[in-house]
């Protein structure tokens, strides 16, 4: 199992008032993604916590490419991955920053 | 004094000799052997029909028990390498060559026997591509081929599984070939004549019917979100953006994604009518959904598909049938309808290049080349336009206007890994190596890079119809290559750039929202839910029956 | 919306835990207790090197079904097969002693179990029995002070081993043709007696033995319903009024109708047999036709009461 922290600094904070949102789960293949708007406006981090070792060096690459996509500022993500493929990732960040879009 | 007419006294010396196994056309299964033996000689071109689908195969089981002294060195011509019985040729030195399209289940049993020796390739074909060979140099001395019912003169009737042997017929009974036919059961009047009686010789009623491997049966319990997000992206930004009203898809989960999107997204983007309405197209289970809502004018078939004949009777309006009511296929026809009459393939792969070219070679498999190099690729003698083919064209023209043509949209989608973190995306095909291994004039490519128009993956699409050479290609394809190590290594300026001009666009360049990308879209989430769209009349093969 | 479906109009097997509390309950009515947020994970899967949820794998609180308040806990099916372990069976304790201490006060209306589960979570089997012991316990604390416990089963894991026992502990049931309830599992089963006995793979002999058709011709199951989250809502507010009291004269006629069951098809090695037995029209073709033909069928003597 491993766990790390992913940090980064955007440009525009994430869209929207809701407070926190999840999607996915941790199953075979997938991550669960809790998402919470706890962070100053330019901040955000992602926990991740895997039992799949050996791919940070893939996961920060992911994860830092999401920032500069979606500029989720002020948004923590916190990951309990269950093997998930980097599309996997993407797709859920990107959900759980739309869901914050969203009304609760 | 030249005799021109050798090949005719030479059929008429095999009729004679299988005459006495014979009663009229009729030989009985365990005379099979005797008459084979009888009208089959050393180093004969043999088409024993392999089909993508059919497969004659009591006749390919006797000819694999044949007396080795008495015929050996064929030269099998045949579409598909698809049972063991096949294979067994080689391996007990009855057969010496081969010339082939397709191999799927046999991959890795044929790259075993070619690199052992055991086979002499003459060449890996595409379909259309072999068939036309049966014309000029390939032409069978005798075709072994399956039908579903013979009358005592030979008429047989082939059925919704008809597929290669018209076109088996056609060019061994017009150039003094013998024709020999397995059939499920012999009546008094065919339901229908597929093949006319004076082009079959000898007719033989095997115990079991032949075999028919369902092929396009996906189990849409087996798509994922992301398969359904680069579906919706195909659907708006290739199908809604050109217009694409005429096509063929390969098999796989993203086309079958597509399907099973096309009467819930399909509709939400009002594009009903408009396109999917045409179709080269295997009887796809998973396309059910859209028929019934009302997307498909029509379909014509390369085959059948095990499970689908009384929805395709029953849908007559929509699939080619006989008078008969059933199901009538023709594999040359539909490729050629492929060819010359679709705007659009689109399809999977296993692998592509930084110059876009696709291979479905991988270690230890070769599984051929089957439709998908016809299908996907550019005909440059095409003369009729539709706005689909002139917008690509222009896109491909780069700013030229005078004496431009058309352009094919052909489509490469899949997902930038494969099972097990194996990336889809590579610098050099694994078909470079397996070629110099095994001495192949050219590495087997499934669709060359200059025939690809636009690649679709989760990140998003390539429309390399845009690029402006080479190095603009290369770096097109590598940012949507995802995080495969070609993807990383992206000059992410370049990337951006394409990015501005459209030729790369991102999920949410095309508006599209990743919340909606999940299975709750497809129609069907199941291979019970197609049954209950056909209402009952689809009837999957047990092996898919999971209730 | 994003989402080209109402929440109702989804799926219930596709949908993950909290999409169909959401589209059960009235929109916007849910309100979590112990949710994600808080983190409530289970301290024991470190040590098997496995990773957690942060809900621990149940969605538990309190919401409104047609205006009317509702408890509702939603079982994720797809982590860890839905089992229970022990965040996850403490939650549903509390949610049900919360229930049971609220009717005093006069609510809720009932509490809605969405179960999907394979039974107790391996890594944490004591635990894992224990609440199991526990929920049952207090399934009978929240009936007995009259609030209906509905079980709502048709997902991945469908209800097995102790999940099966508390499915049957409830008021009533309801299915749809995914689900299957029972206590040992058909891989269980396999392994103790032989593929002979049972294979396990042949899924349609499963659905057979325990699948929701079966469990509702035989009265297992108080509804059959078609797939979708609003199929479940629709039965669920049809139910509530007319759940049994929980009293003796409920258990003596329980332990009747399982009695005549037993005698009537006690001989019988397959469900087609007993579809016979019943005079039921096709019997061999039960499990083929459409929801909307099963829906049509007249169940046997014995399977329409209101004895659970």
């Amino acid at each position: 199992m491993e766990q790390f922290q992913v940090r980064g600094t955007v440009e525009r904070r994430a869209v929207g008032h809701r407070h926190q949102a999840i999607t996915g789960v941790n199953a075979s293949g997938n991550l669960e993604v809790l998402v919470e708007r706890a962070l100053p406006e330019h901040e955000c981090l992602v926990d991740v916590s895997t039992a799949v070792t050996g791919f940070r060096g893939i996961w920060e690459a992911v994860i830092q490419e999401f920032f500069a996509r979606s500029s989720p500022g002020g948004l923590r993500f916190s990951i309990n991955d269950g093997g998930a493929r980097p599309d996997t990732v993407t797709l859920r960040l990107m959900q759980s920053v739309r869901l914050m879009e969203t009304e609760a | 004094m030249m005799d021109w007419q050798k090949q005719r006294s030479e059929r008429d010396a095999r009729l004679d000799a299988g005459s006495r196994h014979a009663s009229g056309k009729m030989v009985a299964p365990e005379s099979a052997k005797a008459l084979f033996e009888a009208v089959i000689r050393p180093g004969d071109r043999v088409c024993l029909e392999g089909d993508n689908q059919k497969q004659a195969d009591f006749l390919a089981e006797v000819l694999a028990s044949v007396d080795r002294s008495r015929i050996h060195d064929l030269h099998i011509v045949q579409s598909g390498v698809v049972l063991q019985a096949h294979l067994d040729l080689f391996e007990r030195g009855i057969a010496r060559k081969l010339d082939f399209s397709y191999s799927g289940p046999q991959g890795a049993a044929i790259a075993r026997a070619l690199a052992a020796g055991k086979i002499e390739l003459g060449a890996i074909h595409t379909y259309i591509e072999l068939f036309a060979r049966y014309f000029m140099d390939l032409t069978p001395h005798v075709a072994l081929i399956a039908a579903v019912q013979a009358d005592r003169d030979g008429n047989l009737y082939t059925g919704p599984n008809t597929e290669d042997t018209p076109t088996i017929v056609e060019a061994t009974a017009f150039k003094s070939g013998i024709v020999v036919a397995q059939v499920n059961e012999v009546v008094d009047q065919v339901s229908r004549v597929d093949i006319p009686g004076d082009r079959v010789d000898f007719i033989i009623k095997s115990d079991q019917p032949f075999y028919v491997e369902p092929l396009f049966s996906l189990d849409a319990a087996g798509i994922t979100e992301n398969q359904i997000l680069m579906a919706m992206m195909a659907i708006k930004g290739i199908y809604g953006e050109y217009g694409v009203r005429r096509l063929n898809h390969g098999i796989g989960f993203p086309t079958a994604a597509i399907e099973l999107l096309l009467p819930t997204y399909g509709e939400q983007l009002g594009l009903k009518g408009k396109v999917a309405t045409h179709w080269a197209l295997n009887p796809h289970p998973t396309l059910i959904p859209a028929i019934e809502s009302g997307w498909v004018e029509q379909i014509h078939s390369f085959g059948g598909e095990v499970g689908m004949e009384d929805y395709i009777s029953a849908r007559s309006d929509v699939y080619f049938t006989g008078h008969d009511g059933t199901l009538r296929s023709n594999r040359l026809i539909c490729q050629t309808a492929g060819l010359y009459a679709c705007d659009m393939f689109i399809g999977s792969t296993l692998q592509i290049d930084l110059a876009g070219n696709s291979s479905t070679v991988t270690e230890g498999r070769i599984a051929g080349f089957g439709g998908a190099p016809n299908m996907g690729s550019d005909v440059h003698g095409r003369r009729h336009p539709t706005a689909a083919w002139l917008k690509a064209g222009r896109e491909a023209s780069d700013g030229q206007t005078t004496l431009i043509r058309g352009r094919k949209l052909v489509v490469q989608i899949l997902e930038t890994f494969g099972e097990k973190m194996k990336p889809n995306f590579v610098e050099t095909l694994d078909s470079v190596a397996m070629a110099e291994e095994l001495k192949f004039d050219l590495a087997p490519v499934m669709i060359y890079g200059d025939d690809v128009s636009h690649i679709v993956t989760e990140e998003g699409i390539a429309n390399l119809l845009l690029c402006r050479g080479p190095a603009e290609r290369e770096q097109a394809i590598r940012g949507v290559a995802g995080f495969t190590d070609v993807g990383r290594a992206r000059d992410r300026k370049a990337v951006e750039a394409l990015r501005q001009r459209g030729v790369i666009r991102r999920s949410e360049d095309l508006g599209i929202d990743p919340l909606a990308a999940t299975r709750q879209l497809l129609a069907a989430h199941s291979i019970e839910d197609l049954v209950t769209w056909s209402g009952g009349l689809y009837q999957p093969p047990s092996k898919f029956r999971n209730w | 919306m994003s989402n080209l479906l109402q929440p109702q109009e989804a799926d219930w097997y596709e949908a993950p835990a909290r999409e169909r509390v959401a589209g059960l309950l009235d929109p916007k009515s849910f309100a979590e207790f112990v949710g994600p947020e808080q983190h409530a994970m289970s301290p024991h899967l470190a040590q098997f090197d496995l990773t957690g949820a942060f809900d621990d794998g149940i969605v538990v609180g309190r919401g409104r079904l047609d205006g009317q308040e509702v408890f509702v806990a939603a079982q994720e099916g797809r982590f860890l097969g839905g089992a229970f372990g022990e965040v996850h069976g403490a939650k549903l304790v509390g949610l049900l002693r919360a229930a049971r201490d609220g009717a005093k006060r006069g609510g809720p209306l009932a509490v809605l179990l969405l179960l999907d589960t394979g039974g107790v979570r391996l890594q944490e089997a004591n635990a894992g029995e224990l609440a199991i012991s526990e929920i049952i316990r207090a399934i009978v604390e929240v009936r007995s002070a009259g609030i209906p416990v509905l079980a709502l089963v048709g997902g991945r894991a469908g209800a097995f081993g102790g999940g099966g026992i508390i499915t049957a502990c409830c008021s009533r049931i309801v299915v749809s043709e995914h689900a299957r309830v029972s206590v040992s599992g058909p891989e269980v089963i396999e392994t103790n007696k032989g593929v002979e006995e049972f294979d396990s793979k042949d899924r349609a002999l499963v659905w057979r033995v325990c699948g929701a058709r079966t469990r509702y011709l035989t009265g297992g199951a108080d509804r059959y319903v078609k797939g979708r989250i609003q199929d479940f809502r629709e039965a669920a507010i049809a139910l509530i009024p007319h759940a049994p009291p929980f009293e003796l004269a409920t258990l003596k006629a329980e332990q009747r109708r399982l009695a005549e069951r037993l005698q009537h098809f006690g001989d019988c090695h397959d469900a087609p047999e007993i579809w016979r037995k019943a005079g039921l029209p096709q019997p061999e073709r039960i499990a083929e036709i459409t929801d909307d033909a099963f829906l049509a069928i007249q169940r046997p003597k014995g399977a329409d009461h209101d004895a659970r």
